[in-house]
């Protein structure tokens, strides 16, 4: 299922996070790389050298927008300005879809610039469902939510994160970006089976998915994507793709980034599941 | 209770300031959170603390690295932390963090002790610094825009361009800081202790001097550029929407330029501005921005 509405029927391969520091090795050597992720964040300003960067980038490849502050689970409604921004950015890019993450990270005007984790209620679907909508008919683009890696859980949750997600996306009626590796994470620090998360993920609204490393902890395991991805999520990568199909994939590395010659290496071992001889297609 | 009610106290949690060995309060409202078998509820709250100040800090620490160098190292990492207690980020993007930096300063002189006014010249700067990075530009004045010439002919000044009237020769001390941060890695930690120490001492030494700035972009570089009071004087009142006649007489309204000599600063001044594309035509649409 590799092209869906929640992708605007694209058929991506594997791409990479597009990063300052593989800037000078992208332009000079030029590299063959399906498509990159972008964070919308750093190119919402008005002028100099962000968007003269993405500019060039936008000549030779094809460009998603990825958010990290758009917060669809915020209880206020989303920030005018921010989605002004975004939608002047959307032009420029023509990104086919873009994608923010199920979380919140802003109250009352204050913002933690993190991914906060959402209670699992009905009532926080509803909202985040409004603020998915709104975003869509004001962007004009198809919007896929990531599942993010969560470190506390609350007394008040009334569902499964998985069935808190399918609630989401069934009420905003928008597409999943699918974070495996956010679900591994999750699924150590909260002792649930990360299959029975990925079995649930209803298949015909991913739109892509995230892969990425994480760094392990005495008590708990941190997204810090640092790390090559480790094989057990590699495990659920091939798991996802046997139940979704070939789908848009990306490594994310933002800290301790190696060379783009290392991060790209790393991404294309997704190839080894999205060309399985024995994958069946849907 | 309601979304709104957790986001509020979760958010009142987590961006509290950390205690002094960098854990959350003790006190900590946790009650809405669940423990596990491994964490309490404080400590599962402490992640998202702790991840909080680390990234708020970090950031400010990047932007205003002169600041850094005027303070110490310690006094700076104070600053911070109280600033951004009383400031936090009203922002979707940490670009804009150290926005009320300069007012806050001002209202807490303490934080900065006998530099005060130093370090509010290089907060001054540093923030200019980084809207002139990616401000907005407009297309340049070009002959098109100059048919109707005329007393009340106005021009603006290029949105990214940050004119600063400054106590201190800070430009000085900030490119230096850069200098020695773009050596790091070639030089060992014993050299660039020196040259910190070296920084820092000149720094202390610095006398006042009345100098008057434009930090401005071109080919996507940051500058900083001189310029004389008058230049100043008359670039402010362009920005301000002054008419070109009047701007020129705000310009040397205190000035002991002869005629003569003021009109071959005036014609130097606008060869100068350009050249660099400086100005452009007033309140045009941001259709029609371009980037530079």
């Amino acid at each position: 299922m590799p092209a869906n509405r929640f992708n605007a029927f694209t058929d991506y391969g594997i791409g990479v996070g597009l990063r300052i520091p593989h800037y000078g090795h992208i332009f000079e050597k030029k590299p063959v790389v399906d498509w990159f992720e972008i964070i919308s964040e750093n190119y919402m300003v008005d002028g100099g050298r962000p968007l003269a960067t993405l500019d060039r980038i936008l000549e030779r490849y094809r460009v998603v927008q990825h958010g990290v502050s758009m917060y669809f689970g915020s209880a206020e409604p989303l920030n005018r300005e921010h989605l002004r921004r975004l939608k002047t950015l959307v032009k420029r890019t023509k990104t086919p879809w873009l994608s923010d993450h199920l979380c919140w990270g802003s109250v009352d005007g204050a913002y933690s610039h993190d991914l906060l984790p959402m209670p699992y209620t009905f009532e926080a679907a509803k909202i985040t469902a409004r603020n998915i909508r709104d975003a869509r008919d004001y962007l004009e683009v198809p919007i896929a939510v990531e599942n993010v890696s969560s470190y506390a859980e609350f007394h008040i949750s009334e569902m499964t994160e998985w069935e808190f997600l399918n609630e989401v996306v069934e009420r905003a009626d928008c597409g999943i970006l699918l974070d495996v590796n956010n679900i591994y994470v999750s699924s150590r620090n909260h002792d649930f089976d990360p299959y029975e998360y990925l079995n649930s993920v209803p298949t015909e609204r991913v739109a892509q998915i995230h892969i990425a490393g994480h760094s392990k902890f005495q008590k708990y395991i941190l997204d810090t994507h640092d790390h090559p991805v480790i094989d057990p999520v590699w495990k659920m990568y091939d798991q996802a793709i046997r139940r979704i199909g070939p789908t848009a994939t990306l490594l994310e590395w933002d800290d301790k980034i190696p060379s783009f010659d290392e991060v790209h290496a790393e991404a294309r071992k997704a190839e080894k599941y999205l060309h399985a001889p024995d994958l069946v297609a849907l | 209770m309601t979304l709104l009610e957790v986001q509020r106290r979760m958010a009142h949690s987590i961006l509290q300031p950390l205690t002094r060995s960098d854990g959350i309060a003790p006190k900590t409202d946790a009650a809405f959170i669940k423990p596990n078998d491994r964490l309490t509820a404080v400590e599962r709250l402490e992640i998202y603390s702790r991840s909080y100040w680390f990234r708020v800090l970090d950031s400010l620490y990047d932007d205003f690295p002169g600041l850094r160098m005027v303070l110490g190292q310690r006094a700076f990492h104070r600053l911070s932390r109280a600033y951004l207690a009383e400031c936090p980020s009203r922002s979707f993007t940490l670009r804009n963090l150290g926005a009320r930096l300069e007012d806050w300063l001002r209202r807490n002189p303490r934080f900065a002790g006998s530099r005060h006014a130093l370090a509010l010249d290089m907060v001054r700067l540093e923030w200019a610094h980084i809207e002139a990075f990616d401000n907005a530009a407009e297309k340049v004045l070009g002959p098109e825009d100059l048919l109707e010439l005329g007393p009340r002919f106005r021009a603006a000044l290029q949105p990214f361009i940050r004119l600063l009237a400054l106590q201190y020769p800070v430009d000085d001390l900030r490119i230096q800081v850069n200098r020695a941060s773009d050596e790091r890695g070639a030089a060992s930690n014993a050299a660039l202790k020196q040259k910190h120490h070296d920084m820092t001492k000149r720094v202390s030494l610095s006398n006042r001097e009345k100098i008057f700035l434009a930090v401005h972009r071109r080919n996507f570089m940051v500058y900083y550029r001189r310029i004389e009071a008058e230049e100043y004087r008359l670039l402010s009142a362009l920005r301000d929407g002054q008419p070109i006649a009047r701007a020129i007489r705000c310009a040397f309204e205190d000035s002991s330029a002869s005629t003569e000599e003021q009109q071959s600063m005036l014609e130097k001044w606008f060869a100068v501005w350009a050249e660099l594309g400086w100005l452009c035509p007033p309140a045009r649409s941001k259709r029609e921005r371009i980037t530079q």
